[in-house]
Protein backbone atom coordinates (compact mmCIF):
# COMPACT_ATOMS: atom_id res chain seq x y z
CA UNK A 1 0.00 0.00 0.00
CA UNK A 2 1.15 3.53 -0.67
CA UNK A 3 -0.37 6.53 1.03
CA UNK A 4 -0.99 10.04 -0.25
CA UNK A 5 -1.39 12.64 2.47
CA UNK A 6 -4.11 15.10 1.54
CA UNK A 7 -5.41 17.15 4.53
CA UNK A 8 -8.10 18.99 2.61
CA UNK A 9 -11.40 20.28 3.93
CA UNK A 10 -14.27 18.59 2.14
CA UNK A 11 -16.19 21.86 1.86
CA UNK A 12 -13.12 23.90 0.81
CA UNK A 13 -14.72 24.82 -2.54
CA UNK A 14 -17.70 26.33 -0.75
CA UNK A 15 -15.45 28.12 1.75
CA UNK A 16 -13.41 29.63 -1.06
CA UNK A 17 -16.49 31.08 -2.79
CA UNK A 18 -17.78 32.26 0.59
CA UNK A 19 -14.51 34.18 1.07
CA UNK A 20 -15.03 35.76 -2.35
CA UNK A 21 -18.60 36.75 -1.42
CA UNK A 22 -17.38 38.16 1.91
CA UNK A 23 -14.71 40.27 0.19
CA UNK A 24 -17.33 41.64 -2.20
CA UNK A 25 -19.69 42.46 0.69
CA UNK A 26 -16.96 44.26 2.57
CA UNK A 27 -15.93 46.24 -0.51
CA UNK A 28 -19.52 47.44 -0.88
CA UNK A 29 -19.91 48.11 2.88
CA UNK A 30 -22.78 45.68 2.86
CA UNK A 31 -23.90 44.04 6.12
CA UNK A 32 -25.11 40.52 5.41
CA UNK A 33 -27.08 38.18 7.64
CA UNK A 34 -27.99 34.55 7.01
CA UNK A 35 -31.42 33.84 8.48
CA UNK A 36 -31.80 30.17 9.44
CA UNK A 37 -34.45 28.08 11.22
CA UNK A 38 -36.68 25.06 10.88
CA UNK A 39 -39.60 25.42 8.43
CA UNK A 40 -42.49 27.50 9.74
CA UNK A 41 -40.74 29.30 12.57
CA UNK A 42 -41.47 32.69 11.01
CA UNK A 43 -38.33 33.73 9.09
CA UNK A 44 -40.31 35.37 6.30
CA UNK A 45 -42.62 37.12 8.77
CA UNK A 46 -39.63 38.50 10.68
CA UNK A 47 -38.20 39.64 7.36
CA UNK A 48 -41.47 41.41 6.52
CA UNK A 49 -41.59 43.18 9.90
CA UNK A 50 -37.92 44.12 9.47
CA UNK A 51 -38.56 45.63 6.02
CA UNK A 52 -41.54 47.54 7.43
CA UNK A 53 -39.36 48.91 10.23
CA UNK A 54 -36.63 50.09 7.87
CA UNK A 55 -39.30 51.38 5.47
CA UNK A 56 -36.77 52.38 2.80
CA UNK A 57 -34.86 54.49 5.39
CA UNK A 58 -32.18 51.82 5.14
CA UNK A 59 -32.12 50.09 1.78
CA UNK A 60 -32.40 46.34 2.24
CA UNK A 61 -32.03 43.60 -0.37
CA UNK A 62 -33.22 40.03 0.08
CA UNK A 63 -32.15 36.62 -1.21
CA UNK A 64 -34.91 34.07 -0.66
CA UNK A 65 -33.95 30.41 -0.52
CA UNK A 66 -36.66 27.79 -0.89
CA UNK A 67 -36.84 24.17 -1.94
CA UNK A 68 -39.81 24.89 -4.20
CA UNK A 69 -42.00 27.89 -5.19
CA UNK A 70 -41.32 31.63 -5.16
CA UNK A 71 -44.12 32.37 -2.65
CA UNK A 72 -41.71 34.02 -0.22
CA UNK A 73 -40.17 36.28 -2.88
CA UNK A 74 -43.72 37.33 -3.82
CA UNK A 75 -44.39 38.25 -0.19
CA UNK A 76 -41.19 40.30 -0.04
CA UNK A 77 -41.79 42.01 -3.41
CA UNK A 78 -44.63 44.00 -1.77
CA UNK A 79 -42.05 45.92 0.25
CA UNK A 80 -40.28 47.41 -2.74
CA UNK A 81 -36.94 45.83 -1.76
CA UNK A 82 -34.72 44.20 -4.39
CA UNK A 83 -35.35 40.48 -4.04
CA UNK A 84 -34.11 37.39 -5.83
CA UNK A 85 -35.44 33.89 -5.31
CA UNK A 86 -33.21 30.82 -5.27
CA UNK A 87 -35.19 27.61 -5.77
CA UNK A 88 -32.94 24.72 -4.74
CA UNK A 89 -35.21 22.06 -6.34
CA UNK A 90 -34.90 19.67 -3.43
CA UNK A 91 -31.54 20.92 -2.11
CA UNK A 92 -31.63 21.19 1.67
CA UNK A 93 -29.48 24.32 2.06
CA UNK A 94 -28.06 27.34 0.26
CA UNK A 95 -24.36 27.24 -0.58
CA UNK A 96 -21.92 30.02 -1.38
CA UNK A 97 -22.08 29.38 -5.14
CA UNK A 98 -25.88 29.69 -5.25
CA UNK A 99 -25.57 33.01 -3.41
CA UNK A 100 -22.77 34.21 -5.69
CA UNK A 101 -24.92 33.45 -8.74
CA UNK A 102 -27.97 35.13 -7.21
CA UNK A 103 -25.94 38.28 -6.47
CA UNK A 104 -25.51 38.69 -10.23
CA UNK A 105 -29.22 39.37 -10.65
CA UNK A 106 -29.62 41.64 -7.64
CA UNK A 107 -29.42 45.43 -7.91
CA UNK A 108 -27.26 46.35 -4.91
CA UNK A 109 -26.93 50.09 -5.57
CA UNK A 110 -27.55 51.95 -2.35
CA UNK A 111 -28.17 48.72 -0.44
CA UNK A 112 -26.73 48.68 3.09
CA UNK A 113 -28.18 45.43 4.38
CA UNK A 114 -28.60 42.09 2.65
CA UNK A 115 -30.75 39.45 4.30
CA UNK A 116 -30.38 35.90 3.03
CA UNK A 117 -33.30 33.73 4.05
CA UNK A 118 -32.00 30.18 4.00
CA UNK A 119 -34.00 27.02 3.32
CA UNK A 120 -36.03 25.99 6.38
CA UNK A 121 -33.78 23.32 7.91
CA UNK A 122 -31.94 23.26 11.24
CA UNK A 123 -29.23 20.83 10.10
CA UNK A 124 -27.55 21.38 6.75
CA UNK A 125 -27.40 25.20 6.46
CA UNK A 126 -25.16 25.30 9.55
CA UNK A 127 -22.28 23.75 7.56
CA UNK A 128 -22.31 26.16 4.65
CA UNK A 129 -20.67 29.55 4.98
CA UNK A 130 -22.27 31.95 2.49
CA UNK A 131 -19.93 34.86 3.23
CA UNK A 132 -22.36 36.44 5.72
CA UNK A 133 -21.32 38.55 8.71
CA UNK A 134 -23.44 36.38 10.99
CA UNK A 135 -26.06 33.68 11.17
CA UNK A 136 -29.32 34.61 12.87
CA UNK A 137 -31.27 31.58 14.05
CA UNK A 138 -35.01 31.76 14.66
CA UNK A 139 -36.68 29.35 17.09
CA UNK A 140 -40.41 29.69 17.66
CA UNK A 141 -42.25 28.84 20.85
CA UNK A 142 -44.47 26.35 19.00
CA UNK A 143 -41.39 24.18 18.36
CA UNK A 144 -40.86 23.61 22.10
CA UNK A 145 -37.94 24.64 24.28
CA UNK A 146 -35.52 21.81 23.47
CA UNK A 147 -34.55 22.77 19.89
CA UNK A 148 -31.07 24.09 20.84
CA UNK A 149 -30.21 20.74 22.45
CA UNK A 150 -31.51 18.78 19.47
CA UNK A 151 -29.72 20.88 16.85
CA UNK A 152 -26.61 22.21 18.65
CA UNK A 153 -24.54 22.94 15.51
CA UNK A 154 -26.95 25.56 14.27
CA UNK A 155 -27.09 27.32 17.64
CA UNK A 156 -23.29 27.12 18.01
CA UNK A 157 -22.75 28.75 14.63
CA UNK A 158 -25.26 31.55 15.13
CA UNK A 159 -24.53 34.93 16.69
CA UNK A 160 -28.14 35.87 17.30
CA UNK A 161 -31.21 33.92 18.44
CA UNK A 162 -34.68 35.29 17.78
CA UNK A 163 -37.33 33.53 19.85
CA UNK A 164 -40.45 34.10 17.77
CA UNK A 165 -44.21 33.66 18.37
CA UNK A 166 -43.97 34.71 22.02
CA UNK A 167 -47.65 35.74 21.82
CA UNK A 168 -48.47 32.01 21.66
CA UNK A 169 -46.67 31.17 24.95
CA UNK A 170 -49.93 30.74 26.93
CA UNK A 171 -51.10 28.07 24.49
CA UNK A 172 -47.97 25.98 23.89
CA UNK A 173 -45.81 23.66 25.93
CA UNK A 174 -42.73 25.85 25.94
CA UNK A 175 -40.90 27.70 28.70
CA UNK A 176 -39.19 30.85 27.49
CA UNK A 177 -36.64 30.58 30.29
CA UNK A 178 -35.80 26.94 29.45
CA UNK A 179 -35.48 27.73 25.75
CA UNK A 180 -33.18 30.65 26.49
CA UNK A 181 -31.08 28.64 28.98
CA UNK A 182 -30.76 25.69 26.62
CA UNK A 183 -29.55 27.98 23.86
CA UNK A 184 -27.01 29.66 26.15
CA UNK A 185 -25.63 26.29 27.28
CA UNK A 186 -24.86 25.56 23.64
CA UNK A 187 -23.64 29.07 22.86
CA UNK A 188 -23.12 31.44 25.80
CA UNK A 189 -22.37 34.40 23.53
CA UNK A 190 -25.71 34.32 21.69
CA UNK A 191 -27.54 37.64 21.60
CA UNK A 192 -31.21 36.83 22.26
CA UNK A 193 -34.35 38.68 21.11
CA UNK A 194 -37.95 37.72 21.83
CA UNK A 195 -40.48 38.65 19.17
CA UNK A 196 -44.01 38.24 17.93
CA UNK A 197 -44.70 39.14 14.34
CA UNK A 198 -48.44 39.30 15.12
CA UNK A 199 -48.32 41.76 18.04
CA UNK A 200 -44.98 43.22 16.79
CA UNK A 201 -43.60 42.85 20.31
CA UNK A 202 -39.77 42.88 20.32
CA UNK A 203 -39.51 43.81 16.63
CA UNK A 204 -38.17 47.31 17.26
CA UNK A 205 -35.51 45.95 19.69
CA UNK A 206 -34.31 43.47 17.06
CA UNK A 207 -34.44 46.02 14.24
CA UNK A 208 -32.65 48.80 16.08
CA UNK A 209 -29.88 46.36 17.02
CA UNK A 210 -29.67 45.28 13.39
CA UNK A 211 -29.58 48.90 12.25
CA UNK A 212 -26.70 49.69 14.61
CA UNK A 213 -24.72 46.75 13.22
CA UNK A 214 -25.56 47.71 9.65
CA UNK A 215 -24.18 51.21 10.15
CA UNK A 216 -21.08 50.05 11.98
CA UNK B 1 -29.25 15.38 4.28
CA UNK B 2 -26.47 16.83 2.18
CA UNK B 3 -24.28 13.70 2.35
CA UNK B 4 -24.59 13.19 -1.41
CA UNK B 5 -22.97 16.53 -2.23
CA UNK B 6 -20.35 15.94 0.49
CA UNK B 7 -19.58 12.53 -1.09
CA UNK B 8 -19.24 14.23 -4.48
CA UNK B 9 -16.76 16.72 -2.99
CA UNK B 10 -14.73 13.81 -1.56
CA UNK B 11 -14.64 12.14 -5.01
CA UNK B 12 -13.46 15.44 -6.52
CA UNK B 13 -10.67 15.76 -3.95
CA UNK B 14 -9.51 12.18 -4.61
CA UNK B 15 -9.54 12.78 -8.37
CA UNK B 16 -7.48 15.94 -7.93
CA UNK B 17 -4.98 14.25 -5.58
CA UNK B 18 -4.28 10.98 -7.38
CA UNK B 19 -2.80 10.64 -10.92
CA UNK B 20 -5.53 9.59 -13.35
CA UNK B 21 -3.93 6.22 -14.19
CA UNK B 22 -3.76 5.30 -10.49
CA UNK B 23 -7.38 6.14 -9.55
CA UNK B 24 -8.41 2.48 -9.91
CA UNK B 25 -5.79 1.57 -7.26
CA UNK B 26 -7.41 3.69 -4.56
CA UNK B 27 -8.69 1.45 -1.78
CA UNK B 28 -9.18 3.64 1.29
CA UNK B 29 -10.05 7.32 1.64
CA UNK B 30 -9.53 8.46 5.23
CA UNK B 31 -11.93 11.13 6.46
CA UNK B 32 -11.78 13.06 9.73
CA UNK B 33 -15.30 13.48 11.03
CA UNK B 34 -16.08 15.72 14.00
CA UNK B 35 -19.06 15.01 16.27
CA UNK B 36 -20.64 18.19 14.90
CA UNK B 37 -19.50 17.91 11.31
CA UNK B 38 -23.16 17.78 10.35
CA UNK B 39 -22.90 14.56 8.35
CA UNK B 40 -23.78 10.99 9.27
CA UNK B 41 -20.92 8.54 8.64
CA UNK B 42 -23.16 5.64 7.49
CA UNK B 43 -25.08 7.85 5.15
CA UNK B 44 -21.90 9.41 3.72
CA UNK B 45 -20.44 5.93 3.22
CA UNK B 46 -23.59 4.84 1.38
CA UNK B 47 -23.57 7.96 -0.84
CA UNK B 48 -19.87 7.53 -1.63
CA UNK B 49 -20.33 3.92 -2.79
CA UNK B 50 -23.38 4.94 -4.82
CA UNK B 51 -21.54 7.62 -6.81
CA UNK B 52 -18.20 5.80 -7.10
CA UNK B 53 -19.76 2.59 -8.46
CA UNK B 54 -18.92 2.04 -12.12
CA UNK B 55 -16.13 4.65 -11.92
CA UNK B 56 -12.40 4.00 -11.46
CA UNK B 57 -13.02 4.60 -7.72
CA UNK B 58 -15.38 1.62 -7.45
CA UNK B 59 -12.98 -0.31 -5.21
CA UNK B 60 -12.41 2.60 -2.83
CA UNK B 61 -14.20 2.96 0.47
CA UNK B 62 -14.28 5.57 3.21
CA UNK B 63 -12.65 5.07 6.60
CA UNK B 64 -13.62 7.50 9.33
CA UNK B 65 -11.64 8.94 12.19
CA UNK B 66 -14.19 10.29 14.65
CA UNK B 67 -13.10 13.48 16.41
CA UNK B 68 -14.77 14.38 19.73
CA UNK B 69 -16.24 17.78 20.49
CA UNK B 70 -13.69 19.42 22.81
CA UNK B 71 -13.86 22.83 24.42
CA UNK B 72 -11.36 24.81 26.49
CA UNK B 73 -12.49 27.16 29.25
CA UNK B 74 -10.70 30.51 29.11
CA UNK B 75 -11.44 31.07 32.78
CA UNK B 76 -10.01 27.92 34.43
CA UNK B 77 -8.08 26.68 31.34
CA UNK B 78 -9.56 23.19 31.71
CA UNK B 79 -10.42 21.20 28.61
CA UNK B 80 -13.62 19.17 28.47
CA UNK B 81 -15.35 16.91 25.97
CA UNK B 82 -19.02 16.13 25.43
CA UNK B 83 -21.22 14.89 22.65
CA UNK B 84 -24.16 17.20 23.28
CA UNK B 85 -22.53 20.47 22.25
CA UNK B 86 -22.45 22.23 25.66
CA UNK B 87 -20.03 25.14 25.71
CA UNK B 88 -20.37 26.15 29.36
CA UNK B 89 -17.50 24.88 31.52
CA UNK B 90 -18.67 22.00 33.77
CA UNK B 91 -15.87 22.81 36.27
CA UNK B 92 -16.24 26.51 36.94
CA UNK B 93 -19.37 27.45 34.98
CA UNK B 94 -17.33 29.78 32.79
CA UNK B 95 -19.02 30.85 29.59
CA UNK B 96 -15.94 32.11 27.79
CA UNK B 97 -14.91 28.96 26.01
CA UNK B 98 -13.19 28.02 22.77
CA UNK B 99 -14.04 25.04 20.56
CA UNK B 100 -10.88 22.96 20.07
CA UNK B 101 -12.29 20.21 17.88
CA UNK B 102 -15.44 18.49 16.73
CA UNK B 103 -16.27 20.37 13.53
CA UNK B 104 -13.87 18.47 11.24
CA UNK B 105 -14.92 17.26 7.82
CA UNK B 106 -11.63 16.62 6.12
CA UNK B 107 -9.98 14.16 3.75
CA UNK B 108 -6.66 13.29 5.38
CA UNK B 109 -5.16 10.33 3.49
CA UNK B 110 -5.69 8.23 0.40
CA UNK B 111 -4.37 4.68 0.38
CA UNK B 112 -3.54 2.95 -2.90
CA UNK B 113 -2.82 -0.68 -3.68
CA UNK B 114 0.62 -1.05 -5.29
CA UNK B 115 1.45 -2.84 -8.55
CA UNK B 116 3.34 -5.69 -6.83
CA UNK B 117 0.46 -6.34 -4.39
CA UNK B 118 -1.94 -6.68 -7.28
CA UNK B 119 0.13 -9.40 -8.96
CA UNK B 120 0.42 -11.54 -5.81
Amino acid sequence: MSVITVERKVLEKNDEIARRNRAMFSERHLFVINLVSSPGSGKTSILERTLEYFNKRVKVAVIEGDVQTDFDAQRIARYDAPVVQIVTNGGCHLDAKLVEDALGSLDLSGVKLLIIENVGNLVCPSNYDLGEAMKVVVASTTEGDDKPLKYPSMFQNASVLIINKIDLLPYVNCSLETLRNNALKINPSLKVFETSCTTKSGISEWCSWLEQNTNR
Amino acid sequence: MHELSVAQNICDIVQQSVPKNELADVRIVRVKLGTFSGVVADSLDFCFSAISAETPLAKAHLEFEHIPFAVRCNHCQKTFENDIGFMVCPECGGAETVILSGRELQVTEIELENEEEKTI
